[in-house]
């Protein structure tokens, strides 16, 4: 009896978590279509479901295996730029959207995953805050060598070149596909807020069932005390690898959705560099490390805020600072840890004592 | 043939020795006892047991299989499992998560079958969570399944770093210290527990300790450590009353 209740504990907190993603999906959807939101608004909801995945993604990392990512839009700028090139590629080849994006989908989160297991095999191996450094230098590294990558496609098959689009030495029918800085130009532009959203269900969906088995269990034993999995035999590189190349993976398919959305896919500083890493950090850290619907709604409120403040202009960044700093005191200060579990011993007793 | 047979056993740190020439050897299903001074190389011992260091030379036989070399999870996986002397839980796991992640090599499904939720899933973790409540209960910890690692008493902290080791099925068991910090109340009932564990499951148990009462009220045998040397070997009576460790311990 006791082991059914413990069951269906994390399984309703997964269900709350899913049903609120769904109402947020359909709330945003039907106000879009009774025409309530502003377009700057309903541009904004495809890259949220970005975010939101990549906040996920980065919490399995960071909250679960313990490890710190300061990388994570490399491993997004791979799923974008494979994806994007493979669906520029086969836009004619392969006419139906849905199919196309699919496998697009598995490239961008297969070639992001292979990153994950290529940079994890080495510094996964290491004890200490190695993975932070190398991540770091692998996102500046991706986009650094995006911007200088020249690829073209004529009759005699794909030509490579770092220097500029003119050497690639096309013929008259061949076209650019990556053109360097200016990146990708292009895309079909097939990602829609529903399947952002199912795809987010799909992320949680995978994250959430990965930390409720015995490979999560695993992961989580590792980041709790090394050693002592070690003394009950559990595979220490294995499950780092595991984890971290699911996360890096699930950036991929962040990176998918991402450069489905845009007309030009060109990888700068402000999409694929530091500042975006550090900005799915904030996410994963306000809404609380290892609280996989926490970083959910963290992403949404402070991916929406800015643009929903933007009708107080001047004292816009200064409300965001302040919203930043009070979900901070609330999610860590002690004082409003202990105010919170009080609060819920208090609930807990009030609904035992009306049953 | 004995459970574990160590024979010449030698590390040194740099120009420090820290365990030299050490023999043992336990029988199967004996109760043995590592005992010496602060610093004398018990640890150490039991790090080199169980594969967290390389012995510089010597062999450990367990069931005389060499398992020198090994890595610590493949010598978990032959069968020695062990607590810490400062305690190593899985703190933000839950008790009975702990014990299932002691679980871990005997029950087993891959991630693809747990992210799926596939049928062997649910037949794992229900035999896992039946398996780890029968242990638990042997503990007396089952009330406390759902609780926190970090949140349950010293005490019971103890009893569930055992009942994690016991969870990976070995042959032989190494207590580091168990009785460290705990009252004489508590003492008490942890040489009960640690006699139940050996008769209950058949178990082979090498304990280091400082607490006399205690070793002298369950060890049957006893090895005396100082400066990195067997001492003496023997009962537990005899070795205890022997003068060499008596001026070990106490000096001249």
């Amino acid at each position: 009896m006791r082991n059914m209740k413990k069951i269906s504990k994390t399984t309703k907190s997964n269900l709350i978590t899913y049903g609120m993603v769904i109402a947020l999906f359909l709330i945003m959807q039907t106000l879009v279509l009774t025409g309530n939101v502003s377009s700057l608004l309903q541009g904004l909801l495809i890259p949220l479901c970005a975010y939101i995945i990549l906040a996920v993604s980065l919490n399995l990392t960071v909250g679960i295996l313990g490890e710190l990512s300061l990388g994570h839009a490399g491993f997004m700028c791979v799923g974008a730029f494979t994806s994007a090139f493979f669906s520029k590629c086969t836009a004619e080849a392969i006419p139906v959207a849905g199919v196309r994006y699919l496998i697009a989908l598995l490239i961008g989160a297969a070639m992001a995953g292979l990153c994950g297991i290529l940079i994890g095999i080495p510094v996964l191996r290491l004890k200490g805050d190695y993975l932070a450094i190398v991540t770091l230098a692998f996102g500046e590294i991706i986009k650094n060598v995006v911007n200088i990558l020249f690829v073209g496609r004529d009759a005699n098959g794909f030509h490579f070149s770092t220097k500029d689009s003119l050497s690639l030495g096309l013929e008259a029918d061949g076209e650019v596909i990556i053109n360097g800085p200016q990146g990708i130009t292009g895309t079909p532009k097939d990602s829609t807020f529903l399947i952002g959203a199912i795809l987010i269900l799909v992320t949680l969906f995978i994250v959430l069932n990965l930390i409720h088995s015995r490979s999560g269990r695993a992961i989580m034993a590792i980041r709790d005390n090394r050693i002592a999995a070690e003394s009950v035999g559990i595979n220490i590189t294995k499950y780092k690898l595991m984890a971290f190349s699911v996360s890096a993976a699930l950036a991929g398919v962040a990176g998918v959705i991402y450069a489905h959305n845009l007309a030009t896919l060109m990888a700068q500083p402000k999409n694929f560099g530091y500042n975006m890493s550090i900005m799915i950090l904030v996410f994963v850290v306000l809404g609380g490390i290892g609280n996989i619907r926490g970083s959910v709604i963290s992403a949404i409120v402070l991916t929406l805020l800015p643009e929903l403040l933007r009708g107080l202009s001047d004292y816009r960044m200064l409300i965001y600072a302040v919203v930043l700093i009070v979900m901070m005191l609330f999610n860590w200060s002690p004082k409003a840890i202990e105010w919170r579990e009080k609060r819920s011993v208090k609930l807990k007793r009030r609904k035992r004592k009306e049953a | 043939m004995a459970l574990l047979e160590v024979k010449n056993l030698g590390i040194s740190f740099g120009g420090l020795r820290a365990v030299n020439e050490f023999h043992l050897t336990i029988e199967k299903g004996c109760l043995h006892g590592l005992i010496g001074p602060n610093g004398a190389g018990k640890t150490t011992v039991f790090n080199l047991l169980t594969g967290v260091y390389k012995p510089d030379e010597g062999v450990i036989l367990l069931d005389g299989e060499n398992i020198v070399g090994k890595k610590t999870i493949d010598i978990n996986k032959a069968g020695i499992a062990r607590t810490f002397q400062n305690i190593r839980l899985f703190k933000d796991l839950s008790v009975k998560d702990n014990v299932k992640a002691g679980l871990h090599n005997h029950y087993r499904y891959s991630a693809v079958e747990g992210i799926f939720r596939l049928p062997k899933y649910f037949k794992m973790e229900k035999a896992m969570d039946e398996r780890a409540m029968e242990l638990l209960a042997v503990f007396g910890l089952d009330q406390e399944a759902d609780t926190l690692a970090s949140n349950l008493p010293y005490g019971k902290q103890r009893k569930l770093e055992i009942t994690r080791a016991l969870a990976t099925k070995p042959k032989l068991l190494l207590l580091d210290e168990p009785a460290a910090g705990m009252n004489p109340n508590e003492t008490q009932e942890l040489m009960e527990t640690i006699r139940f564990v050996r008769d209950e499951f058949d178990m082979t148990i090498l304990l280091i300790e400082h607490d006399m009462k205690l070793v002298s009220g369950i060890c049957e045998n006893l090895t005396v450590l100082n400066f990195g040397e067997a001492l003496c070997e023997g009962k537990a009576s005899d070795v205890l009353n022997d003068p060499e460790v008596i001026k070990a311990y106490l000096g001249e």
